[in-house]
């Protein structure tokens, strides 16, 4: 029994040595994000830069399956166990400034002027009084990917430039089989992947409508360009016949197997559709609407300190968070992950923007609007359920888009109260 | 030490039994009964599982009962189980009956019913997804449309998405009912055939009256346990619906999917511990409603 005292008294003043002797070493701060190899990658490759200027800090990064990240996140923090700096979803922020779970950035060394002259504008959404709270190293916005194969088929010169170009370019796109079923449609459609963000921020305001007013808590569609707007969208299959919701069971999947002419989507496709072999792809700008007028829906994951980071944590954390929103962090983001650019002097680069790929994103992310969501996935069912209704019900246009409008200001309600 | 001396050796004994009890006791505790009073809790509390937990007393149950989707979800979760369990029982017998009869490659044909069962639910849910998909990748269709039959819609249907998803349900569920009918017939003691046979009883009365009242513990057993499975079904239509989760316009949606939806996505904590009560509190009246019907009087 002695001898089983002795013991576990030695292994003990053996570890607090241990951890003494580790802690005067460097400081070391966490760091998570959720898991996609390119992220991943990419974060490698920013802390091992940011190692290598700061030796005397080590940042330890760990990564979850995106399905899981969200609980994962607000179960650690609370419980002093999570990360010091953190990656999340803009439309996130209100939650967790509201838990007191991030602490603002320092106004000295993150000022709001420069942050508002360096960034784009849709990073203002991150500001809670006289600081802001997280910062973006890049951002996504839409653009029209088209299948080059299938365009010089058709015989058509290039990528639509306005809405009427589209719908003409698609007529000539769709195939379908001896039976009238579609076999290759010429735009894919479905609010279930980014055409709801194509609504929302793109087609409403394109027909001359503002889709949400009070910072995003009114519901503001139920109008006539917000019935312009959904006419547009369901035309394109039930007047057009150009494509049909669920077409392939997923848009994206359509497009790779070289079933669709056109397809909307994020900068973040971009690097899977570089790996399908054989299919020859060009992104353009969204198509503009009748009278020019252009529009876009940006997106984007944000860092932020965590409540947890404290004392000599606490200005590593900064440190950290300075490097990797730094231009040099961000063309490497672009670089690796395919994510733009979080400020016009990094993204707006000459190689940048006249790129073939990368130019169509970035030159939208300057009409770029981002939506703040109470519940984006609640938000987008009610987008999917309106087609739906039209689709399977018969429901009118117009009941179909007010039936929205009132299930979505309930959310908004209910979320703000 | 000295205390565990002096007990007499029942004393000791019982002090033993309670150490190896503890495991189990503790774990139950901790990992079952602790969170199911906890969940219980926050369904009369306002939660986001960021901040902090507000009383609400049971408005949430309110907001339960005047939700239309929450009717529509419920009426799901009932036709999944009024549709699945008979359908699924009675091919499983029927089959059962008569692979019992089969003497020619009477293991193959059996594990040919039992591998579904095995295979991964969610493999499973996809494959029959793509089967169910329209021209040109779905199966089903394109075989419709070889014939110069007009499409169905299978999933992007209000009234056909829910039986289509309930199918590859039951035909995974197949050869599990089928194992266990299997040995419930392998156990009726065959001297009553015979007697049959010597009486010249029909084939059909045979089986009303021997057969299946003998067989009556099996159907309990196995009507208790699948109806379950279908009240709780969840991996076929999350998966099968993924971008449409429950849809279209909640027609496939069972309750289950509903509290994951409201917790994982909504982050509305309570909202989704009070559907969890209702769900537990309508499980528990199913099944013993089934055991008190099913009993042997």
């Amino acid at each position: 029994m002695k001898q089983f005292r002795n013991w576990i008294l030695g292994a003990a003043t053996a570890a607090i040595t241990a951890g003494g002797s580790f802690s005067a070493q460097a400081v070391e701060i966490e760091y998570w994000q959720y898991f996609f190899e390119a992220r991943i990658t990419a974060m490698d490759q920013l802390i091992e830069n940011f190692e290598a200027a700061n030796p005397d800090i080590t940042v330890k990064m760990t990564h979850f399956p995106y399905a899981d990240y969200r609980t994962k996140v607000a179960a650690a923090i609370p419980a002093g166990q999570g990360p010091d700096v953190v990656q999340l979803f803009y439309g996130w922020l209100n939650d967790y400034v509201d838990a007191n779970l991030i602490q603002p950035l320092p106004a000295d060394q993150f000022p709001i002027d420069k942050i508002e002259a360096e960034f784009f504008p849709m990073v203002r959404a991150m500001k809670r009084g006289d600081n802001y709270m997280a910062l973006p190293t890049a951002v996504r916005s839409l653009a029209l990917f088209y299948n080059k194969r299938l365009f010089e088929k058709a015989g058509i010169d290039g990528p639509p430039a306005t809405l009427e170009e589209l719908v003409e370019s698609a007529k000539k796109l769709a195939q379908k089989d001896g039976a009238g079923n579609l076999t290759t449609v010429g735009i894919t459609t479905g609010m279930t992947a980014q055409d709801h963000h194509w609504f929302r921020e793109g087609l409403i305001r394109q027909f001359g409508g503002e889709p949400y007013t009070n910072n995003y808590q009114t519901v503001n569609y139920n109008t006539d360009a917000g019935l312009a707007a959904l006419k547009f969208y369901t035309d394109l299959e039930d007047i057009h016949e150009v494509t049909k919701v669920g077409f392939m069971d997923e848009p994206q999947a359509a497009f790779k197997a070289g079933r669709a002419g056109m397809h909307i989507d994020g900068s973040f496709r971009i690097g899977a559709l570089d790996k399908v072999r054989g299919l020859k792809w060009g992104v353009a700008e969204l198509p503009a609407a009748a009278d020019g007028t252009k529009s876009n829906y940006s997106s984007y994951w944000v860092n932020a300190i965590t409540t947890k980071a404290t004392g000599e944590k606490y200005e590593a954390a900064v440190k950290f968070m300075a490097y990797i929103t730094s231009d040099e962090a961000m063309q490497i983001w672009l670089d690796t992950v395919g994510e733009l650019p979080a400020k016009p002097s990094a993204a707006l680069t000459e190689a940048n923007a006249s790129n073939e790929t990368f130019g169509p994103f970035i030159k939208g992310l300057e009409y770029a609007h981002t939506t703040i969501f109470a519940n984006e996935s609640g938000q987008r069912q009610i987008m999917v359920d309106m087609i739906s209704r039209t689709d399977l019900e018969d429901q009118s246009l117009e009941d179909s888009l007010a039936a929205a409008a009132e299930a979505e200001q309930k959310l908004l309600d209910e979320y703000y109260q | 030490m000295a205390f565990y001396k002096n007990l007499t050796i029942s004393q000791k004994q019982i002090v033993w039994a309670w150490c190896f009890l503890a495991v189990p006791t503790v774990f139950y505790v901790t990992i079952r009964f602790y969170p199911t009073a906890n969940a219980i809790l926050v369904s009369f509390q306002d939660w986001n599982l960021l901040g902090t937990r507000t009383w609400t007393g049971i408005d949430n149950y309110v907001k339960l009962f005047n939700d239309p989707v929450f009717w529509k979800v419920f009426q799901n979760t009932f036709l999944y189980l009024i549709i699945g369990t008979p359908v699924s029982l009675v091919i499983a017998f029927v089959v059962a009956y008569h692979i019992d009869k089969v003497r020619f490659m009477h293991g193959t044909i059996r594990a040919l019913y039992f591998v579904p069962f095995m295979t991964s639910a969610v493999a499973m849910a996809w494959v029959w997804r793509w089967f169910y998909q329209p021209v040109p990748i779905g199966v089903f269709n394109n075989f419709l449309a070889s014939l110069g039959i007009a499409q169905i819609e299978f999933l992007n249907s209000t009234t056909n998405a829910l039986p289509a998803i309930l199918a590859p349900a039951v035909w995974a569920g197949l050869g599990f009912q089928i194992i266990i009918f299997m040995a419930g017939l392998r156990a009726i003691p065959q001297t009553y055939y015979e007697a049959a046979r010597i009486d010249g009883v029909s084939p059909m009365a045979t089986l009303w009256e021997i057969t299946l009242p003998l067989l009556k513990p099996t159907i309990v057993f196995l009507v208790v346990f699948s109806s379950i499975g279908f009240l709780r079904i969840f991996d076929q239509v999350f998966n099968m619906t993924t971008n449409n989760p429950g849809g279209p316009l909640n027609s496939t949606k069972p309750l289950v999917l509903m509290i994951y939806d409201t917790a994982f996505n909504g982050f509305d904590m309570g909202y989704a511990a009070a559907q969890t009560v209702v769900l537990f509190l309508v499980l528990l009246v199913v099944s013993l409603l089934q055991l008190r019907i099913l009993r042997d009087r």
